[in-house]
């Protein structure tokens, strides 16, 4: 099918976009991020979902997936390592505020650049090794990774065992609005901040140096490292990088929902999350966003489908390898030309 | 720590390693088998596995057996066995030529980035689990006994049983048969020619699709052989078995060297009794994680494996 797998609606967007004056852009810009600041104030029977109100459904699954995907998308997407392992640096985060918030004084503001610290510390822990090998190898690796995180959580008393951690404190309240197991809001707004600081903290990255790096990595190693790039460096940070978003997913998350459990790390959200990349197109932050929204919201919103849906998101996996490799909303054109017809 | 008990039940953990390893050999086949023609993980086969145990469970409760009989007389048993292992075989092997066409062809095809078809096999992994797990509501399924377990003799600590020597002597002569077909049939000169160069195989006539789907059918079958041997042993199965089992022939395959067909043999009893000397000293709990570091441990020091050839000069 050339012209599903063809079709891009992202460069009809980005030929917009380059062409747009700067108040152009600039109004685009106010109206997108306050139309997504305003999302949970909307009360609607036709977006709410049968089991939850919208509301909380908007934090997790849908701003918490987009932030762990926006995260994974620069170690799968743009980089081109594949990372089973995700959860891991999820776990990490979510650990380091319960047990942080637990035994000291410290606030959510305070551990949650702890949490990130740690992440980014097991990734390099990970990475050094692992990421001197590629592809299958590593993909093994960081899937072993991922289980021996919960593995280890499982049989360790000192922070919880099998039965987790249970009564972890919230962040303090902020500009008047208390975060309360209740409402999910104040959680949702939070994250949504997280997240557009990442996605201009990515987008900055990836028009400079470490951005061309990681495309050259990608597209194939043994040429970049030829052509001066130091690989092992860049893939170290883009790991990094990724596992210090995880890690602050993850302590958002141990905020909100109070008690972890070791077995809320499975593999599976991992592989929900790359189904998210993958499906939403790897390498393109808007592509990746637009997957989570559209993965986390349907199996909420279609009983019949948060029954089966792995078994659904397996098979988007094998349908959308097969006819459109490049996901939803694929990366730029200018690169997909190079690629191997 | 205590390392006495490696000492006091030694004869007892290399059996059980033996064993093991010669279940893990039978899975381990498949990977390196499959790494050889395609140089790609088949991130799948523990489901294949997974669907040759069920398969076991399947005919046995279509037999009749509920699992409260005696022991069956040996010749009867292996009449039922011998169903058991053939269906298993027929449906994990039919399984793995399915899942070559649907997963891996049309890629290859394309010539798509080895990155889509391991998300594409991952993708087909997560079907079969889940579609199992459903299937079975995520309960563990039970395997009859039909053979005693009383042990026929002890030597030193170890207590050799029926259902031991059974699964010894049956991976004997599958890794007897598959030697037979790797090197001497036309075939198994397919495969091999596959391995070393695939475009020269193919201008000298070889058929590579065909080779390819044999090479999915071989490993297929010697999956679905030792899952219908992992349920004597072990008993029990469940729609995620194949997880762990599936990561460590993997590792064997890994520690052998990919590739390399007497070195998945070596590493999955090496793997099988390393983990049974570990678990008896740090505890059941941490044997998987035993795993996990003996794969990042030979990964990183002897990529290559014990026999392989040189994996990181292998473009990926």
């Amino acid at each position: 099918m050339p012209d599903l797998s063809r079709f891009n609606l992202r460069d009809r967007f980005g030929d917009w976009w380059d062409k747009a004056s700067p108040i152009q852009r600039g109004f685009t810009r106010v109206f997108v991020i306050s139309l997504f600041y305003a999302l949970p104030l909307i009360n609607n029977p036709v977006i709410d979902t049968p089991e939850t109100s919208f509301q909380s459904v908007l934090f997790y699954p849908l701003a918490m997936f987009s932030l762990m995907a926006v995260g994974l998308n620069v170690v799968v997407g743009k980089s081109g390592i594949l990372d089973l392992g995700y959860v891991a640096f999820f776990a990490i985060g979510a650990y380091t505020y319960a047990m942080f918030a637990l035994k000291t004084s410290l606030n959510f503001w305070e551990i949650l650049p702890l949490a990130m610290g740690f992440a980014m510390l097991a990734g390099v822990i990970l990475g050094l090794p692992a990421l001197r090998l590629r592809g299958d190898y590593l993909a093994i690796i960081t899937l072993g990774f991922g289980e021996i995180v919960r593995i280890v959580a499982i049989n360790t008393e000192a922070i919880g065992g099998a039965a987790g951690l249970t009564s972890i404190p919230g962040p303090p309240a902020f500009l008047g609005h208390e975060f309360t197991v209740m409402d999910p809001r104040p959680y949702y707004w939070l994250t949504l901040t997280l997240l557009s600081l990442v996605i201009w903290g990515v987008l900055r990255l990836s028009h400079r140096k470490p951005g061309r790096a990681w495309e050259a990595i990608r597209e194939d190693e043994d040429v970049a490292e030829f052509m001066g790039v130091s690989t092992l460096k860049y893939k170290l940070w883009a790991f990094i990088i990724g596992g210090a978003v995880g890690g602050a997913a993850g302590a958002v998350y141990a905020s909100q929902i109070r008690s972890i459990q070791p077995e809320m790390f499975t593999l599976n959200l991992s592989i929900m999350i790359l189904a998210c990349v993958v499906f939403g197109g790897m390498g393109n932050i808007w592509g990746v966003i637009l997957g989570a929204v559209l993965l986390g919201y349907l199996p909420e919103k279609l009983r019949f489908l948060s029954e089966t849906r792995i078994i659904f998101f397996g098979l988007l996996m094998v349908v959308m390898m097969n006819i459109r490799p490049n996901g939803l909303l694929p990366r730029k054109k200018r690169e997909v030309v190079g690629e191997k017809k | 720590m205590d390392f006495s008990i490696v000492v006091s039940d030694f004869a007892s953990l290399t059996l059980d390693g033996i064993v093991v390893g010669a279940i893990y050999a039978l899975v381990a086949l498949g990977y390196t088998l499959v790494y050889g023609v395609l140089r790609l993980i088949n991130f799948a086969h523990s489901e294949i596995f997974m669907m040759g145990t069920m398969t076991a469970v399947f005919v046995t409760s279509i037999l009749g057996f509920t699992g409260y009989e005696d022991p069956l007389p040996l010749w009867r048993f292996f009449l039922v066995f011998a169903l058991i292992v053939i269906a298993a075989s027929v449906v994990s092997g039919g399984a793995a030529v399915i899942l070559e066409i649907v997963a891996y062809r049309r890629l290859r095809n394309m010539g798509a980035s080895r990155l889509s078809s391991l998300i594409s096999a991952i993708g087909a992994s997560f079907f079969l689990t889940e579609t199992f797990r459903l299937l079975t509501d995520s309960r563990n399924l039970d395997f009859p006994r039909m053979i005693s377990k009383e042990p026929l003799f002890q030597f030193s600590s170890a207590y050799v049983t029926q259902d031991k020597l059974l699964v010894l002597a049956g991976a004997a002569i599958l890794f007897y048969g598959l030697n037979r077909v790797i090197n001497h049939t036309r075939l198994g000169l397919g495969i091999r020619a596959v391995s070393q160069d695939e475009r020269t195989s193919v201008l000298m006539g070889v058929n590579v699709n065909r080779v390819i789907s044999f090479t999915f059918l071989i490993g297929g079958v010697l999956a679905g052989a030792g899952s219908a041997f992992y349920m004597v042993f072990y008993e029990v199965t469940k729609s995620n078995v194949g997880f762990l089992i599936g990561i460590s022939a993997f590792t064997a395959a890994v520690l052998g060297g990919i590739g390399n067909i007497r070195g998945a043999l070596i590493g999955s009893f090496a793997l099988g009794l390393f983990q049974q000397y570990t678990a008896a000293v740090l505890g059941y709990n941490w044997r998987d994680v035993v795993t996990f570091v003996v794969l990042v441990l030979v990964l990183l020091v002897k990529p290559t494996g014990l026999f392989g050839e040189a994996l990181q000069k292998a473009r990926v």
